[in-house]
């Protein structure tokens, strides 16, 4: 079997540990090495970034005789919105409250998957906004603003 | 006789109106994502981790057990009545298990799998009151070379038998033991990998990257791979095992038991190995092999069995060393170093109502389970209509919360959100993320005991091998790594991880 690149999953498993490594390695050049009597903060992270590097390369070799292929699709539409979702929920709970971050992160979420109903997506906001005010809120007495400046603090 | 000392003052413990109110509700929880396909005990005890702040430790620990030994239930009866395992261990109970359901046998099907559970459980938790001081006298006595040496054992054990490429494992361990290191170290007071944003000089949280990489991770690899899902629903008929079904499924029950409290004990052997072995095993062993497949009771009750064992058993060395030997047990590891409890054999003796107690509370956990099991399999049959469109969204929404309730700040959020995006890469590219968990958390406790290590004997590495227990442990370490190199080993390791993923 002829070698390629593309698409090959161990090359490309090998570079994001070469990298890995390198990268530990390259930023732990900025930190003491000291001895192995007394170890300085650089020791370990640049032992373990050349072990990294050397399983990087062996994983890459796997790759370049085996040729396996990465299996199944990538749901660009998920990759994309799903941690945007997150995001907007991170922000939006610290500067306007709990019910509105909710109220976004659900329907967000919900978009990033492969269907989408507006109804039942209501219903499943609306659904999950109550189950966890009352896990959360009420039950474990958690102290966030509902809404900021109308709503619980 | 001290032992039952102990176990009647743990049951005194799991006995509280609290405990026993959060016990139950861990293993309905269990119960409940161990039915639902998409959701794993991992990434849900990682979404309840920051709840439990909130809560006692041992009520907290608890839970946290009654979620992981509860999915092993749930996960067997979507296998029996839809041929869906909930959880990958249950994938070995769908050959004879759904083969009896069809013959209309379900009834005794399930009430083997949880008779068979109960009494592995049962078994497992005496294991646990039985060895688990002794073994925590021992540890006590480890200097940093043995525990460095120890930790190395364990993560390499884990690497080695959990993944089905060895040298993918080993790298996510290390991958996981630099993630460890980002924050400020404890003896030079420098700030590592922090990138100049002052949020990391605390470190990457544990459940930042648990809940990133286990639940939204996975929830992007599963979305670009939709699965289809059918759901028959067939009444089920509430059918009693016959004397007979009883009298053929003891002795299975027994080496599936053994089977998995032994497997249990190893890191990085999942329930799913355990209850595939039992289930070859009682397949050379019958009289007629020829029934496996076709709704043999024996191949319900030894692997059913054996993932029980196995999963209980998992507690010995988390508890009494305080070496995770599973990335679910690493979790509970991180349960505790949240309650601001160091893990680790002082635990048994400082802390005894956490440990008792939670001895305690496994045993009435799994007497909850059979009761919860049997009368309301028509509910959880039910529950596997909810589509994964609801599902996932309701999993982001627990993460979220989660997540920010840890700081109550939202910069764990935008990492989770980062780790989501790498967690999926690496499950891409089939780099197993579970090594890499175990890594992080053994990582700064590695490094501690390296540097200790290394300061006794004046910088001297041989320290690790001229101190007898360390030495056992590494010698243990470089023979793990023999066998499992071994060519033949290495194609009967492949014949098995191919029947239990297809």
């Amino acid at each position: 079997m002829k070698f390629d690149w593309r698409n090959n999953r161990d090359f490309f498993a090998g570079l994001v540990y070469i990298g890995t490594g390198a990268v530990g390695m390259i930023m732990a050049l900025d930190y003491p090495f000291g001895s192995a009597l007394r170890m300085g903060p650089g020791y370990f992270p640049t032992v373990l970034g050349g072990i990294m590097v050397a399983f990087g390369l062996a994983v890459l070799l796997q790759g370049v005789k085996n040729n396996e292929k990465i299996k199944g699709n990538w749901s660009i539409r998920a990759l994309i919105i799903l941690p945007l979702s997150a995001t907007i929920f991170g922000y939006v709970m610290e500067h306007v409250g709990f019910i509105p971050a909710l109220a976004l992160l659900i329907p967000a979420a919900a978009a990033s998957g492969n269907e989408f109903k507006w109804g039942e997506v209501a219903l499943l906001t609306i659904g999950l906004i109550v189950l966890s005010l009352a896990i959360f809120i009420w039950g474990l007495g958690l102290p966030y603003p509902l809404i900021k400046g109308l709503w619980g603090y | 006789m001290e032992l039952f000392n102990n176990l009647i003052f743990g049951f005194s413990v799991a006995l509280t109106w609290q405990n026993l109110w959060f016990c139950f509700i861990g293993v309905f929880l269990g119960t409940l994502i161990g039915v639902l396909p998409g959701i794993g005990p991992l990434a849900t005890i990682a979404m309840l981790l920051p709840i439990t702040f909130n809560v006692p430790p041992v009520a907290a620990l608890i839970m946290l057990a009654g979620i992981y030994y509860g999915a092993q239930y749930g996960g067997s009866t979507t296998a029996i009545l839809v041929n869906l395992p909930g959880e990958t261990s249950a994938v070995v109970t769908c050959m004879d298990g759904y083969q009896m359901a069809r013959q209309g046998r379900a009834g005794p099907a399930l009430a083997i799998a949880a008779i068979g559970s109960f009494v592995a459980g049962t078994f497992c938790t005496l294991l646990i009151a039985l060895f688990g001081p002794p073994l925590a006298e021992v540890a006590l006595k480890f200097g940093a070379p043995e525990y460095f040496s120890l930790m190395l054992m364990g993560l390499v054990a884990a690497a080695v038998l959990a993944g089905d490429n060895i040298t993918k494992s080993l790298a996510m361990v290390v991958v996981g033991l630099l993630f460890g290191i980002v924050g400020t170290d404890v003896n030079s007071g420098m700030a590592r990998y922090s990138f100049g944003i002052p949020e990391l000089t605390d470190g990457i949280g544990f459940i930042v990257i648990a809940v990133g990489v286990f639940a939204m991770g996975e929830i992007i690899a599963n979305l670009g791979d939709p699965e289809e899902r059918k759901v028959f629903t067939d009444k089920v008929p509430a059918l009693m095992p016959s004397k007979k079904d009883l009298k053929d499924s003891f002795w299975p029950i027994i080496r599936g038991t053994s089977i998995g409290a032994f497997l249990g004990v190893l890191p990085g052997t999942g329930p799913s190995i355990a209850s595939f072995s039992s289930y070859m095993l009682e397949k050379k062993m019958a009289d007629d092999p020829s029934r496996f497949g076709k709704g043999a009771i024996e191949g319900v009750a030894g692997p059913e069995s054996a993932n029980n064992a196995d999963a209980q058993c998992k507690f010995i060395p988390t508890l009494t060393l305080g070496i995770p030997a599973s990335a679910t047990m690493a979790l509970m590891l991180g349960a505790l170093t949240i309650q601001g409890i160091a893990p680790g054999p002082q635990v048994m003796t400082q802390k005894p109502d956490l440990f008792w107690g939670l001895i305690a509370s496994m045993w009435i956990g799994n007497a909850m389970l059979v009761i919860l099991n049997l009368p309301l399999v028509g509910l959880w049959v039910m529950l596997l209509k909810v589509p994964y469109r609801l599902l996932f969204p309701a999993i982001m929404c627990f993460s979220c919360i989660g997540i920010y309730s840890v700081n109550n700040s939202p910069f764990e959020v935008y990492m989770a959100s980062i780790f989501a995006l790498i967690g999926l890469v690496w499950m891409k590219l089939d780099m197993p993320p579970a090594p890499m968990l175990l890594g992080f958390v053994l990582g700064p406790l590695m490094e501690e005991n390296l540097r200790r290590a290394l300061l006794i004997s004046r910088g001297d590495p041989t320290v690790f091998f001229t101190r007898p227990i360390s030495l056992g442990f590494m010698i243990a370490t470089v023979l793990i790594i023999i066998v499992m190199v071994l060519p033949a080993v290495k194609a009967r390791r492949a014949s098995i991880t191919d029947s239990v993923q297809t």
